[in-house]
Order: structure tokens, then C-alpha cells, then sequence
């Protein structure tokens, strides 16, 4: 689904990432964990299209296509879908305008046809009921006034509905308490599939006790210093970062 | 020691002498308008064009921009005549009035089903009859003097509307000045209106500065409104649909009675050189004044509006506020300047800009002052200049929206949010529909 070869990515002539290679195959689910300052944030700015970054060597390829030169929104449009670490608020743009506007763009780019807002309305509806997301919300300016837990609902609703083919989760743990965890935890597990792949990206291994994955990735020094499965993630909870910092300095 | 500046007249400058000179007898009014033309007409020659050295004009040097002044289609005209038997222009439902090249058109208007309490009359026709209280209400005293937009539009005034609105009057519609220019060669025009709102009328006032034709065309146009106490006034405006070489002024002298509502808001879109100036006086006390407004600005036009608002009086509330979506070589300016004289203790006023620039060749100035004179006052103001925000444009764009249509979504937002004040639903919605053909047009 994802690979990604010898990446080295620069923002304004500092290194952030060192030759990065990971892959993530359909219908995996695959954390990638490590210190702050690793990388982490700038991998899925990087993939989704961001173009603060500069590529100095590497590729990323989605289904064997590489996407480097791809507008953000042709990305989107073939299948990838980055859940912020931190919404964007946009005052002035109501939610369910936005909703459609996505959806019928990325429908638009593939050549299907635009989706009539009954059934957008219904679809938004279902997905948003599982996300105890109230209708109110759905009424607001996108993201403006909402809480972090609301947000990071707003996310996992957005991601339900454009159903894409791998789902990048930039820390969705963060500023979530037990309860919005779980319930955002529940809606990234239901949309797992078998043509459907997660990159998971965490500081904590909390989030990993509600979203298991397939595979774990220790990131340092910007590249993936280790890879393991499920037990990794513990390992790390208990003895920390430490010793991968060292090794990747 | 002094030193004597002898100014230079523009070959604009000079156009406008000789058609001053040559029109003159031909305008309409008796002896006493004739007077008040040439003493107007002796100002303007005394000022030349207003320029950057004059404060109030300083981002709008029409003195340079104004390379040759047009002629006039006076109404019998065999130019005039050949566009009015062309001309269907299109209104809004309402009570419109339309003026074609300067002068009021009853044919053209919508004049037969008038209601009780509406009376509209030509600006001609009453300064033929020479109506003395009616003529000095035109200029008000201590509104804008010695503006030199105002002295030659005095000076020149062909046409316009004269409409008053008895007190109590509700009206059900809004109440439509339309202004076109007709087709074929350049030329200009210069109309005064006045609408008189009595006390407790209530009305929506949708003015519209439109054109047959796209052309480069010129305009200097003055609304004078006269609010009684207890009136209600929301007043729209539209200058759209003009070539870029178009010079458009507008003039708006506003005085509230007590107790008034007054409700501006104006799109200023595809104007050519457009400068909107609005002289608002607070004349009695508890009343409430909202002047807002919304430029969109491409190619090399250019959008100023600016506003004195003079408290002079206890008591009242004025809040301005405007925004600006600049395009390309494009050039906004707003100036905005408030005043507290010393008795106009308990104002309350806010002045907010703000402008959006798309591309590094286009400019905001931005000037908001604020005199004060009075000690217990509530004032305050604002101004951004600011680019489409990058996380906004790149959210949306991951979420599958190319880059032209994440950014004519962040600006239908931005310029939603200015429109919302307008309270007539029917003009809001057309107001919306114009700015978002605009914004997707806008390559």
C-alpha cells in the first residue's frame, strides 16, 4: 500500500528526515513511535503533500505510483487521508459545506459522479451518531469553537467519510481524555479493513492499548530505527527512548 | 516668507473648465442654482483635482489618474436620445428610479404604483422650480466642504432623484436608484440625489452603479440622505460592472435625527477607479449608525472609501467595517476617521479593516483616526493586512480540494462574514451571488 524509500527531507537546509524507509501493506495497521523531534509530525506532512518540506532524495509510493510530485489534493483524491495532529480551525466555511466540497471533489478526481446531499446528509449523519458527534456540531464553522476531543472526532468522522485507502493518525491521542479516546479509538477500529491500511504515529503507547496494531516502528534521528511487532510498543513504554536516541546520535 | 504656488492645470483640468463653460446655461436650476453652480464651480477651480498632496485624497491622486475628462450625454442629446430608446436595463423587484447617463429617467423607473407616503420627484424639475429650502438641502451645511469631488459634482450636477418619505412610512420593498451609462463613446456624468426619510419611516435603499455596456465611462455621483428621528434606514450599494479605465466617485452625506437606525453596507466589485466617501453626522442623540463594506479588487483597480463620521451629539454609536479581497496589481484603500466633538460625551465607536492580499503586487493602505474631544467615550480600532492562511489552504487541500477551489472557499467565507449584516434577504442573496461569480471567475 505505502512505501517509502531512502527519504531525506530539509526544511530551510536542516535535515529532518535520514534516509527513512518504512513499508505498510493492505490491511495493516503500523505505529510508528519515537522521541519528540524524531520526525514523526514532519513523515505525515511530508506524505500528505505539505510543501514547507523539500525532498532531497527518495520516493513515496502509494499502490506502486509515486506521489512526490502530486498535489496535495491529487493525494487525497487516490486514497490518503492525514488526520491532523492539530484541526484547522476555517471561520466562516460550515461543516457540511466542507464535508460535501471533499467528498464531491475527491469523487470528481476519480471520475465518479457527485454525490446529492440527502445521501451526504444521511452518510454524515450514521458516521457522525457512531462518533457521538451531536447535530449541533455538524452545524458549526468547521473545527471553530470545537474542543480538542471534538476535533479529533471531526477527523475520524472526515476519514469515515472519504473512506480512503491508507489512513495516517499524526498523535490523534493527544489532548484526548479516556472517554473521547475510546470513542475515537472505536471509530478508527471500525473502519479497519482488509484493503485499508493505518500509519498510527504516537509519542505514548496508550493509544496502541485501544487501536492494536499489526507492526511497530521506532522512529529516531529521522529514520525508523526498529521495527517489531505489538510487544515493542510495551518495551518502549517501560524503558523509554533513550537508548534509540543514543544509537541514532 | 510665502512663497506663491501657481498651479498647473491638467489638460482633465482644463477640459472640465471649457465644459463647464459650455454647459452651464445648458444645466438645469433658476438664477439662485445658477449661482450656487458658479460659486461651486470657482471652488473646484480654486482646488484643480483633488491629489496626493490634499490628506483626505492622498492614496487616490485623481489629479494623474484622470487623463482626459469626458463630455456629457445631457439629456436631449441626440446621444442621450439614441440610448434611451436601447436601454432595458435590468432591476431588482423594487421601486427603482433609474437615472441613465446622469439624468432621472421617469420612463425608464418604476414609477406607477408608488405607495402612499413615496414621493419621487426630478432632481431637474426642482431646480428649475428653484425650491429654496429644497436646493440647500442638497449641499448640507458642514458635510464634506470643500471636498473638490463635491464642488464639481455641484457645479455639474445634470440630474437625479428627489425622493421623500413621509414619516411613519413603511416601505415593503426596497427602494432602487439605479445608475447606468449608456453605450458608445466615453463620457460622464454628474447626479445628485436626495432621499429624505421622515421620522419613524422605514426603508431598504438599494443603490446600484451598473452600466449597458462595460465601458470607461465617468461618474460622479452624490446621495444626500436626510434621517428624521425614529427612522430606520438600511442603504445597500453596488458599483459593479464597469471597464478598468472607469472613474467612479460616490458621495454619500448622511445626517441621522435622534433616535435613527442607519445600515450601510456596499460591494464595491470590478469598479475600474472607484472612490466611495461617506460624511455621516450624528445630529441627535441615541442613534446608531453601521457603515460596512466589501471591495473585490483584480487587475490594476483600484477601491478607496472613505468615511468621516462626526459625533456631535451625546449618546451615539457608530461602527465601521470593512474588508478587501485584493487581487494582482490591485489597490485597496480605506480611511476612516471618527469624530468625538467635546459634547458628544457616551459614544461608542469601532472601526475595524480588513483586507486579504492575493498576490505580492497588490496593495492595502489602511488609515483609521480617531479625534477625540470628549473625555467619556468608548473608541477603538483595527486594521489587518493578511495573505490566505497556508494551514486553512493546505487542510483543505489534503482533504481533496484542489488549490482554486480551497482558495474560493477561504474567500467566500471571508467575504460571507461581511455581508452578513445585510438585513434584506433578497439583496443579500444577489449580493452573494455577484461576489461568488466574481471570486470563480477570478482565474
Amino acid at each position: 500500500m505505502l512505501e517509502i524509500k531512502n527519504l531525506h527531507v530539509e526544511v530551510e537546509g536542516k535535515k529532518i528526515l535520514d534516509g527513512l524507509s518504512l513499508t505498510v501493506k493492505a490491511g495493516e495497521v503500523a505505529a510508528i513511535m519515537g522521541p519528540n523531534g524524531s520526525g514523526k509530525s514532519t513523515l505525515s506532512y511530508v506524505v500528505a503533500g505539505r510543501e514547507d518540506y523539500e525532498v532531497t532524495e527518495g520516493e513515496i509510493l502509494l499502490e506502486g505510483e509515486n506521489i512526490l510530485e502530486l498535489d496535495p489534493s491529487e493525494r487525497a483524491a487516490r486514497g490518503l487521508f492525514l488526520a491532523f495532529q492539530y484541526p484547522v480551525e476555517i471561520p466562516g466555511v460550515g461543516t457540511m459545506t466542507f464535508l460535501k466540497s471533499a467528498l464531491n471533489a475527491q469523487r470528481k478526481a476519480r471520475g465518479e459522479d457527485e454525490l446529492q446531499t440527502p445521501e451526504l446528509m444521511k452518510r454524515v449523519r450514521a458516521a457522525a451518531k457512531k462518533l457521538e458527534i451531536n447535530q449541533d456540531m455538524l452545524k458549526r464553522a468547521l473545527n471553530v469553537g470545537f474542543s480538542g476531543g471534538e476535533k479529533k472526532r471531526m477527523e475520524i468522522l472526515q476519514m469515515a467519510l472519504l473512506e480512503p485507502k491508507l489512513a495516517i493518525m499524526d498523535e490523534t491521542d493527544s489532548g484526548l481524555d479516556i472517554d473521547a479516546l475510546r470513542v475515537v479509538a472505536q471509530g478508527v477500529n471500525a473502519l479497519r479493513a482488509k484493503d485499508r491500511a493505518f500509519l498510527v504515529i504516537t509519542h505514548y503507547q496508550r493509544l496502541l492499548n485501544y487501536i492494536k496494531p499489526d507492526t511497530v516502528h521506532v522512529m529516531a534521528g529521522g529514520r525508523i530505527v526498529k521495527t517489531g511487532g505489538p510487544e515493542l510498543a510495551l518495551e518502549l513504554e517501560k524503558n523509554g527512548y533513550r537508548d534509540y536516541v543514543s544509537e541514532a546520535a | 516668507m510665502t512663497t506663491e504656488i501657481t498651479q498647473i492645470r491638467t489638460p482633465a483640468e482644463k477640459a472640465l473648465i471649457s465644459l463647464y463653460a459650455s454647459e452651464k446655461d445648458r444645466l438645469p436650476g433658476n438664477k439662485a442654482v445658477k449661482a450656487l453652480r458658479s460659486q461651486a464651480f470657482a471652488e473646484f477651480e480654486r482646488s484643480g483635482l483633488p491629489h496626493r498632496r490634499i490628506e483626505s485624497w492622498h492614496y487616490t491622486d485623481l489629479r494623474s489618474q484622470l487623463r482626459e475628462a469626458a463630455p456629457l450625454f445631457t439629456a436631449g442629446s441626440s446621444e442621450f436620445e439614441d440610448s434611451l430608446r436601447h436601454v432595458q436595463p435590468k432591476i431588482p423587484e423594487g421601486y427603482a428610479l433609474v437615472l441613465l447617463d446622469g439624468t432621472f429617467v421617469p420612463e425608464l423607473s418604476d414609477l406607477d404604483e408608488l405607495p402612499p407616503g413615496l414621493t419621487v420627484r426630478s432632481l431637474a424639475d426642482v431646480l428649475a422650480s428653484g425650491d429654496a429650502t429644497l436646493v440647500e438641502r442638497l449641499a448640507p451645511k458642514g458635510l464634506g466642504t470643500g471636498d473638490p469631488a463635491l464642488s464639481l459634482n455641484a457645479a455639474l450636477m445634470q440630474g437625479g432623484a428627489v425622493v421623500d418619505i413621509a414619516p411613519g412610512t413603511e416601505l415593503a420593498k426596497p427602494l432602487i436608484i439605479l445608475s447606468v451609462m449608456s453605450a458608445g463613446a466615453v463620457h460622464a456624468a454628474f447626479h445628485r440625489s436626495l432621499v429624505r426619510v421622515g421620522a419613524g419611516a422605514k426603508l431598504t435603499l438599494f443603490e446600484i452603479v451598473d452600466a449597458v455596456e462595460i465601458g470607461s465611462n465617468q461618474q460622479n455621483g452624490v446621495l444626500v440622505i436626510e434621517m428624521g428621528d425614529g427612522a430606520e434606514l438600511e442603504h445597500l450599494t453596488r458599483i459593479s460592472r464597469q471597464g478598468a479605465d472607469a472613474i467612479i466617485i460616490r458621495s454619500v452625506l448622511a445626517t441621522l435625527g435622534a433616535n435613527c437606525r442607519y445600515d450601510g453596507f456596499a460591494l464595491i466589485a470590478d469598479g475600474g477607479l472607484v472612490r466611495r466617501q461617506i460624511f455621516l453626522r450624528f445630529d441627535g442623540e441615541h442613534s446608531a449608525a453601521g457603515i460596512r463594506g466589501l471591495s473585490l479588487l483584480s487587475g490594476k483597480r483600484h477601491a478607496d472609501t472613505t468615511l468621516v463620521v462626526d459625533h456631535v451629539v451625546p449618546h451615539c454609536t457608530s461602527r465601521e467595517y470593512f474588508k478587501h479581497i485584493i487581487a494582482d496589481e490591485a489597490t485597496g484603500v480605506y480611511q476612516g476617521k471618527v469624530i468625538v466633538r467635546p459634547h458628544a460625551q457616551k459614544t461608542d465607536g469601532g472601526m475595524k479593516s480588513r483586507a486579504l492580499l492575493l498576490s505580492d503586487s497588490a496593495s492595502m493602505f489602511n488609515k483609521p483616526e480617531l479625534e477625540i474631544f470628549a473625555d467619556d467615550v468608548v473608541c477603538g480600532h483595527g486594521a489587518t493586512v493578511a495573505q490566505l492562511d497556508d494551514d486553512q489552504l493546505f487542510y483543505l487541500r489534503s482533504r481533496g480540494l484542489p488549490r482554486a477551489e480551497a482558495e474560493q472557499l477561504l474567500l467566500e467565507a471571508f467575504a460571507a462574514e461581511a455581508l452578513d449584516s445585510v438585513r434584506d434577504e433578497g439583496a443579500r442573496g444577489r449580493l452573494m451571488t455577484y461576489v461568488s461569480d466574481w471570486l470563480a471567475a477570478r482565474k
